[in-house]
């Protein structure tokens, strides 16, 4: 697989088509054209109840030039598991099936039927666009919510860390787990193009700001994304058959001088103006905490 | 070449879905369905059936999973038994709604709490109203009878609906009965290769089941209600070409017994259906006129034939393996409903019981032919054995 360099490589293509329906400034809408621009059409795509429930159209028209099959909220993994068979059945590999799920639909109520899909060595691409809350019915507590952050069902701030779902899936022995967020299209791009060219359930996992959820200016949706990393908030990895790797930026930021501190990051939504110093002390230090975890997997010492 | 085998009901549904040449099998294990999904699964193992076996989570995975199959081109079975198919619920509903022709074995089992494996139908027709046409099969003959007929009936065009194959837990899936398994190649004439409505296509993407509005979204609901009533039409003549292709026919929707100058019609379900029909026979020589009717397809239900065999008898006795809590048995309140317009329409009575046996029937004729003399029914619903 060639890797990508810069964004002028992209194909010309569109498959998300204009007429989509989504916020001003929505990360998860950049991230689908990305995931389209790299996959390309040969993809059916599987969608539970979720923002892109929305985002696609209502009937009779839609704004993806994918065949797409709208799913139950829980049932993503399956469907897509007998989508699988049904390819290999009629001797169509060459499709790449994806199951394209929001948070909720991933780490909460879909979490079982992914984690079967993965176990069963499901040969296709899992891609959870996280925007830390049910947006779609306006905006609840999932597990991905993370500490502090106010939704409509934590008014006074989440009361619990947010749940780690890279490494449940890493925990299943698949052989491609990746994170990204669509703030660098080049990792998230060239991950979906090598996650194709890999057997097996891929799971990828993209934080994806939300002006709606996160309470900023909807110009800001990219910078937050590279304030999320920059500050170790998010970190992009991706572990290839088991062996962990940081990616580009994430990789300068283990010496801790060089991650911005959180503050910057959350400062910048009002869902976490709530916040006291000492909330983002904890914050910050349990950040500190992932890193010291994320060095460890980068040296092969845990895994 | 046909051959007669003698195996539980279990096995049979496997043959079937072996015969109806499935490509796809989802299935989590459940008392008392299991030994369908071991026998597939030999089946797939050893090479004799060319099919994809995906041992899901759960039930709910196994639906999504034939959707998901159906949905991108093949023909599918899964099965499942009482707290499966409730799990399935939301599924159900789905399947139907995206007109996917599904086939799947419920092996009937009572609800908890509190944990039951024994027999009765509240689990399937709790399930009424997912768009499922139904089945409700007598003996194995009929289980692999009615598989195949299924897939007949919902992958025609006027159709398109999932159905679901019901037999009893234990009284015919684990019971041994010879059974013929038909010649392949006339099945397979039978039963051409899978076709559905739509498919999930790359090379003509649309976006299937998005959001619909209000606007639109009756017309949707409308056309499986015609649906419905295509496969009500279309089922006796299917029961028919089979019955003449292989010497097997159960009356369409009904399988109706000694009928014609019955005064007392004593309609059934599933097994209770052969007990009954002892019982006619028992009743008859005894010179009282019984007969017995056997709701067969209770999806879309038979309104039209239950009015025509209501025209001359006295009195319907209605025997439900199932209650609906605070009301009555499906059965004898559907019976009701599509007699209401009938003027002279003959009494009814509901009546349900644990082990429905051919003697318990007679005792229920012979209350309900006492009531018919009476010209009234002393209660319209009797707990039959009921310990007091």
């Amino acid at each position: 697989m060639k890797i990508i360099v810069t964004i002028k490589e992209f194909p010309k293509e569109e498959y998300l088509l204009k007429g989509h329906a989504t916020c001003a400034g929505c990360g998860p809408s950049i991230a689908l054209r990305l995931l389209f621009k790299a996959l390309g059409n040969k993809v059916i795509l599987v969608v539970p109840a979720c923002c892109t429930t929305v985002i696609q159209g209502p009937y009779p028209y839609t704004s993806f030039a994918v065949p797409l099959q709208n799913m139950l909220f829980e049932a993503t993994g399956a469907t897509c598991s007998g989508i699988v068979a049904a390819l290999k059945v009629r001797g169509l590999e060459d499709i790449t099936v994806v199951g394209w799920a929001g948070d909720g639909g991933t780490v909460d109520i879909g979490i079982q039927a992914l984690s079967g899909a993965a176990e069963r060595e499901t040969n296709f691409i899992y891609v959870c666009y996280d925007n830390e809350a049910y947006g779609n019915t306006g905006l609840q507590r999932s597990g991905a919510t993370p500490y502090g952050a106010w939704t409509t069902t934590t008014p006074t701030g989440k009361k619990e860390r947010k749940k780690n779902m890279p490494l449940i899936m890493a925990a299943h022995k698949i052989p491609y787990v990746a994170t990204a967020c669509p703030s660098y299209p080049v990792d998230f791009v060239n991950k979906l193009r090598k996650a194709k060219e890999i057997r097996g359930t891929k799971y990828i996992h993209v934080l994806a700001p939300c002006p709606t959820g996160w309470r900023y200016d909807t110009s800001k949706t990219v910078e937050i994304g590279r304030l999320a990393v920059q500050t170790g908030m998010w970190a992009l990895y991706e572990i290839e058959y088991g062996k962990f790797r940081l990616n580009p930026p994430s990789d300068r930021l283990i010496d801790k001088s060089k991650r911005k501190p959180v503050k910057e990051y959350l400062a910048m939504q009002e869902r976490f103006r709530h916040l006291t110093d000492a909330d983002i002390e904890k914050i910050q230090r349990w950040v500190d905490e992932d890193w010291e975890y994320y060095q460890k997997l980068a040296s092969n010492e845990c895994v | 070449m046909a051959q007669i085998i003698i195996d539980t009901a279990n096995h049979i549904a496997g043959y079937a879905a072996k015969a109806a040449r499935v490509k796809v099998v989802a299935a989590y294990p459940i008392t008392p369905q299991t030994t369908i999904v071991e026998k597939i699964a030999e089946f797939v193992e050893s090479g004799e059936m060319d099919a994809e076996y995906i041992r899901v989570e759960s039930e709910h995975s196994a639906m999504a999973a034939c959707i998901g199959a159906a949905a991108a081109g093949v023909r599918t079975f899964t099965a499942t038994s009482a707290h499966g198919l409730a799990l399935m619920h939301e599924a159900l509903h789905w399947a139907s709604g995206a007109r996917l022709p599904i086939v799947m074995a419920v092996v009937n089992r009572a609800m908890g709490a509190p944990w039951s494996i024994w027999p009765d139908l509240s689990d399937s027709l709790s399930q009424r109203d997912t768009g499922w046409i139904q089945f409700y099969c007598a003996d194995n003959q009929e289980v692999f009878d009615t598989i195949i007929q299924a897939y007949r009936l919902c992958e025609d065009e006027r159709v398109f609906l999932p159905a679901m194959v019901c037999l009893e837990g234990f009284i015919l899936s684990h019971t041994y009965m010879p059974v013929k398994i038909h010649d392949q190649e006339e099945i397979d004439a039978f039963l051409p290769p899978y076709k559905s409505g739509w498919i999930l296509d790359v090379n003509n993407p649309f976006s299937h089941a998005n959001l619909v509005s209000p606007e639109w979204y009756m017309e949707f609901r409308y056309m499986i209600q015609e649906a419905m009533e295509n496969a009500k039409r279309l089922m006796p003549e299917i029961d028919k070409e089979y019955g003449r292709r292989f010497g097997f026919q159960y009356g369409g929707l009904i399988d109706k017994y000694r009928c014609e100058d019955a005064d007392l019609i004593i309609c059934t379900m599933g097994t209770m259906g052969c007990e009954a029909k002892v019982a006619v026979d028992n009743l008859r020589r005894e010179g009282l006129k019984v007969g017995a009717a056997r709701i067969r397809v209770y999806r879309p239900f038979p309104v039209e034939e239950v009015r025509k065999l209501a025209l001359n008898a006295r009195i319907i006795a209605t025997i439900d393996r199932h209650t609906s809590f605070g009301m009555e048995g499906f059965l004898a309140s559907e019976i009701k409903a599509s007699l209401y317009h009938m003027e002279d329409r003959p009494l009814l009575a509901g009546l349900g019981g644990r082990d429905v046996t051919f003697k318990t029937i007679e005792e229920i004729a012979k209350k309900s032919l006492k009531w018919m003399k009476m010209g009234r029914v002393e209660k319209e619903t009797v707990w039959v054995d009921l310990r007091e």
